[in-house]
């Protein structure tokens, strides 16, 4: 638990990073979390993994590939999923001041961590 | 869906809307069935909350002997549905909620929109005090009004 803690804290020190987590991909529970205050973990963890879920379905129903990254970007912030293989997912929480590019990168990094 | 309470009905078609369970009962920490929806035979719903309440009144005993505090919620996950079971507080007592769910939705989801659910609940409870318990003399009575309530039989 201590080691994929570590690899969350690692995404969630990128600069307007507000959370990041660990989520069980089919069930939306979290496994492990880092938080900013006032972040409903649950609640993310749980919208996400079912919205991440129905897009790959959407994409496989289109016939495409499963995405490599979900992205959803908001009026003041972002949501971002990664596949971590095992039925896992990485979730994120940016804000708008987040470079989203190098917040993509490090969920990457830690979800092939977390594969390897 | 049915509700013994009118207050529960708006507050739990939004959890049946949201959440895409199968089967939802609201009941008291005694057993009195509150609302349904998904059951179509008495008899099931008789027995659901039965078992239902005797589940988390063992919880409760075995929080006691264990001195962990109460737990408040039971998953069981399986292969094609799942259970989840969790007491509540109410302005009108303890409450129990039970619903079955299958793979169109999560046990995250079920359990994100159950909290919402018991928060509008409260929300919405009216303020005239908690739901007496039933006494024996009158419980075939009570059950079988909740009953024709519940099926309109």
């Amino acid at each position: 638990m201590n080691a994929y803690r570590e690899l969350l804290d690692r995404v969630v020190q990128v600069r307007g990073m507000r959370a990041a987590m660990l989520v069980s991909e089919d069930d939306g529970l979290v496994v492990a979390e880092a938080l900013s205050e006032g972040v409903d973990g649950a609640s993310v963890a749980a919208l996400a993994a079912s919205l991440t879920l129905r897009i790959r379905r959407a994409a496989a129903s289109a016939g495409f590939a499963a995405p490599a990254v979900v992205q959803l970007r908001a009026e003041r912030g972002a949501l971002l999923t990664v596949q971590a293989g095992d039925g896992l997912l990485v979730v994120a929480i940016a804000d708008r001041e987040t470079n989203l590019g190098l917040a993509r990168l490090e969920l990457r990094e830690a979800a092939s961590r977390l594969v390897g | 869906m049915k509700a013994i309470e009118p207050w529960v009905g708006v507050p739990l078609q939004t959890f049946l809307d949201d959440s895409n369970a199968r089967l939802t009962l609201l009941m008291t920490s005694a057993g009195q069935v509150i609302a349904q929806d998904g059951f179509t035979r008495s008899v099931d719903v008789m027995a659901a909350s039965a078992l239902g309440a005797g589940i988390i009144a063992s919880l409760d005993a075995l929080a006691d002997v264990m001195g962990t505090g109460p737990f408040s919620a039971v998953l069981h996950q399986g292969s094609r549905q799942s259970l989840y079971l969790r007491a509540f507080e109410t302005p009108r007592g303890r409450w129990i909620g039970l619903v079955v769910f299958g793979t169109e939705t999560s046990a995250g989801l079920v359990q994100v929109f159950f909290r919402d659910l018991a928060e509008r609940i409260a929300a919405a409870a009216p303020a005239n005090g908690t739901m007496a318990a039933p006494l024996a003399a009158t419980f075939e009575h009570e059950l079988n009004a909740s009953l024709r309530s519940l099926f309109g039989r």
